[in-house]
């Protein structure tokens, strides 16, 4: 078993809180983890990213290969495609719609929306306008993990395990709420894959 | 099945193997930290035991070497404990540092090395230690007090980014001529393809240049035995040992297995009362000392348990791989399929020993460094005469920025499927500074005064302020290195540009600019120092600023006229009051201080977080 993720947003959007359920997700499955984050000037409203392996081999380099990896998983339209040349031929991008205008320059979101409807395989997702419904837009993170996990070769108990540990502290009600927001991005990608 | 982790034992001692808990007593000694030989040894017998803290059953391996030492393996079983931590690269460096039984680390801020010193300060080992764990007001007070930590028999750390060590490149030189008590780490880390620095120098220079050994972990679990071994490994050679790290291996995470928490060092004084008396009789006895010691530093290479040769049929080509460029070399060959020799390197002085079988059974070599072309460059020589070296110099990798597995795919002829290319829409999202930031009023107002100005005329320094440089403000024409935004404002209006304006952060004023600030003082200059106090360091994430609470006091006791010091906060309705400030000031002869203070929104927002 072997997956390669690219996770992609803007610098305060929180990928990490993503990568952090899947790795507790990965580490429950016993299979090896390594992930490259970005820290730093960028996180200052930049383009940041993560690359995320997970794998039942053992994994050498912490850097994705271009070209290899086996899904992108982006907060924001407009990162999904800054990292296209990492998305291997058999690869999906998962991303959600909602655009993160900080720049005087962002670009016609139809525009963007096109090009992520040229791939052979994508999922777009309202995932902002998911998670209000299930209680929060805080939630939304969780609903794009929801949408990416029928890509990802881990148990999808396993995932929702991984939600239970990281928002255990926070409380029942906090971990109901993105259980759901996870079902609910599953739901959508099955639906529309 | 993976050999999870390595024991080396000498044969009169007994061994404790901590993690996973395992304990093995009165067999064969204890760990002689950076090994005195190298694999592959054969095997003495196996047993198997169990582990007291997962009721598993580990397989467990002796080797015996010529020299009737000991190596213990045990087999990698369960992979959950395997992967009990993970770690980021720093965070191993940080744990591995606490369980080598350091007593204090000494570090100011600086990406990719600012979360070590962050790990150990919400360590509660490091609490239950007392270890002393607060920043420091620059890289050169950190190491010079780590050495003084180390002068009293403890163990000391001192982090730093690469341009720190320009900062602590007078003590980290001397320090190796001085030697070290206690066990002292110089943990330095490189930041290739600048993601968020001024350069990238490559801090193994240094490692060269004080003639100390270097240690260059290719993973996050090398990054933990060496920050917590390495402390013995000084202690043996008696001088520094630089760990060196990357931003890739830094800000990667991996799983960790911890090994036994060692004692700390009680205090005692330096055997040699005159060891630190670096007077030019005693100094030149003491690089003698260095000098000869290049012997035994060679030797621990040639034997350490982090550098080995790894065979290879397909003798055209072999390969030399530093630190991390090791992994991306691997990943293009998993399970040892590599059909090239290869010499893995994480430790320097460079291993003789395995070079020189390279050169003797390969007929090119392709050498792999993350950094500048450090290896490469002692290699070919100034002739390039025998075996062809490839690399960074002769185009086979760029001669700058970060590798990664492509680069190295390309380099060694591999095909790969490259991706899909980025669109045209795509708009670069550079970092910006936050909304309602604090330097953002301060740069507005300045703007206003500035209009009457020929341009040119601010210089600035390193912090979250530097974004002024960009579009809309484009206030600021220079960014250098700490500090240097007061002394070169002095340098040019020295030169004649009247009024010249310094803009710097609060932490550093208090790292570097308050040397120049007197400099300017003692010599009246026409400059007006803008001390922009957000009082954080925030571009590295919000730590406390030495200067905090002092910064007028500092001006004073300098001897700037306390009619010339002026705080304002920066804010929408105090706009009107902070254009007067700059106008007149910057119209007076002589040195001016306004500092605009308001705390930064991030810190502030983070500080009501925690508290809730
Ligand atoms: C010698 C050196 N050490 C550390 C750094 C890393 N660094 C860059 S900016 C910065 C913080 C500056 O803080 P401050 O001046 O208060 O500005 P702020 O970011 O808070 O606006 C640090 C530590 C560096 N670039 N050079
Ligand atoms: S982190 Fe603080 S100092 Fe830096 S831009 Fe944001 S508000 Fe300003």
């Amino acid at each position: 078993m072997k997956s390669d993720i690219i996770l992609a947003g803007v610098g305060g959007q929180g990928i990490l809180s993503i990568a952090t359920a899947l790795g507790e997700a990965a580490l429950a499955d016993n299979l090896l983890i390594k992930q490259a984050e970005t820290h730093g000037m960028s996180q200052r409203g930049g383009a940041v990213y993560s690359h995320m392996r997970i794998s039942d081999q053992p994994i050498s380099s912490d850097l994705i290969p271009g070209g290899a990896a086996d899904l992108i998983l982006s907060v924001e339209p407009m990162e999904s495609l800054r990292y296209l040349p990492y998305l291997s031929e058999t690869g999906y991008l998962v991303t959600n719609i909602t655009p993160f205008v900080n720049i005087p320059n962002y670009p016609d979101i139809e525009k963007v929306m096109e090009e992520i409807r040229k791939l052979p395989r994508f999922i777009a997702i309202d995932a902002d306008t998911i998670a209000k419904e299930v209680g929060s837009t805080r939630a939304s993170n969780m609903v794009m993990l929801g949408a990416a996990s029928p890509f990802i070769d881990i148990e999808f108990s396993k995932i929702e395990d991984g939600i239970r540990t990281i928002f255990g502290r926070k409380g029942e009600a906090v971990v109901n709420m993105n259980l759901e927001a996870l079902r609910r991005g599953r739901q959508f990608a099955e639906e529309n894959k | 099945m993976e050999w999870e982790s390595y024991y080396f034992l000498s044969k009169s001692q007994s061994l404790e193997i901590g993690f996973p808990s395992i304990r093995l007593t009165a067999t064969h000694g204890t760990s002689l930290l950076t090994s005195a030989f190298s694999l592959p040894f054969s095997p003495l017998f196996r047993t198997s035991l169990n582990t007291h803290n997962s009721g598993k059953t580990r397989l467990l391996q002796l080797f015996s070497d010529p020299n009737q030492l000991f190596l213990v393996s045990i087999l990698k079983f369960n992979k959950l404990i395997m992967q009990k931590h993970l770690f980021l690269g720093v965070e191993a460096i940080g744990q591995g540092a606490i369980d080598g039984g350091m007593s204090g680390v000494y570090s100011y801020p600086g990406t990719p090395s600012t979360e070590i010193t962050e790990f150990i300060q919400e360590n509660p080992l490091a609490e239950e230690r007392n270890i002393h764990r607060t920043w420091t007001a620059n890289e050169k007070t950190a190491l010079e007090t780590a050495l003084g930590m180390s002068y009293a028999g403890k163990r000391a750390m001192s982090c730093m980014k690469h341009v720190g060590l320009n900062v602590a490149a007078d003590v980290f030189i001397n320090a190796a001529m001085t030697g070290v008590n206690g066990g002292l780490i110089v943990t330095v880390a490189d930041d290739p393809s600048m993601h968020s620095s001024q350069n990238e120098q490559d801090s193994r220079f240094y490692g060269k240049f004080a003639m100390v050994p270097v240690l260059e972990p290719s993973s996050q679990q090398e990054a933990y035995d060496m920050a917590r071994d390495g402390f013995a490994l000084s202690e043996l050679t008696k001088v520094p040992v630089m760990l060196r790290i990357t931003t890739r291996l830094a800000h990667s995470r991996a799983g960790v297995a911890r090994k036994d928490v060692l004692p700390e060092n009680p205090l005692s004084m330096p055997a040699n009362p005159r060891q630190f008396i670096l007077l030019p009789a005693i100094a030149r006895r003491k690089y003698k000392g260095l000098l000869e010691s290049q012997n035994l530093f060679l030797k621990l290479s040639e034997e350490s348990i982090y550098n080995r040769y790894e065979e290879g049929a397909e003798k055209s080509l072999g390969i030399i791989a530093c630190g991390i460029a090791y992994n991306y070399l691997m990943e293009h060959y998993p399970n040892g399929t590599c059909p090239y020799p290869v010499v893995k390197i994480s430790q320097y002085p460079l291993p003789e020993n395995h070079i020189n079988r390279m050169d003797q059974e390969c007929d090119e070599i392709l050498v792999l460094e993350e950094g500048a072309p450090m290896v490469e460059e002692m290699l070919k020589g100034f002739f390039a005469k025998g075996t062809p070296i490839k690399g960074r110099l002769d185009g086979t990798l760029p001669r700058d920025g970060e590798l990664n597995p492509d680069l190295i795919a390309k380099a060694l002829g591999k095909e790969m499927f490259s991706g899909y290319a980025i669109p045209e829409v795509v708009a670069n999202r550079p970092p910006a500074l936050c909304m309602g930031c604090g330097h953002q009023d301060a740069y507005v107002a300045m703007n206003e005064v500035l209009a009457d100005y020929s341009k040119g005329r601010v210089f600035s320094d390193i912090g979250c302020y530097t974004l002024g440089a960009l579009p809309p403000y484009e206030t600021i024409f220079s960014c250098v290195d700490m500090g240097a935004s007061i002394t070169m404002a002095k340098g040019a209006a020295d030169a004649g540009l009247i009024p010249a304006v310094a803009m710097i952060g609060d932490s550093t004023f208090a790292h570097s600019g308050i040397t120049g600030l007197l400099d300017a003082v003692n010599e009246k200059s026409s400059i007006t120092v803008v001390i922009s106090d957000n009082e954080s360091i925030s571009m590295t994430g919000g730590q406390d600023s030495s200067a905090f609470g002092k910064i007028e006091s500092i001006c004073i006791g300098l001897g700037v006229d306390p009619a010339h010091i002026h705080t304002i906060v920066p804010l929408k309705k105090n706009h009107e009051e902070m254009v007067r400030l700059f106008r007149e000031e910057f119209a007076y002869n002589g040195v001016s201080v306004i500092i605009p203070r308001r705390e930064c929104i991030q810190r502030a927002s983070s500080r009501k977080r925690n508290k809730g």
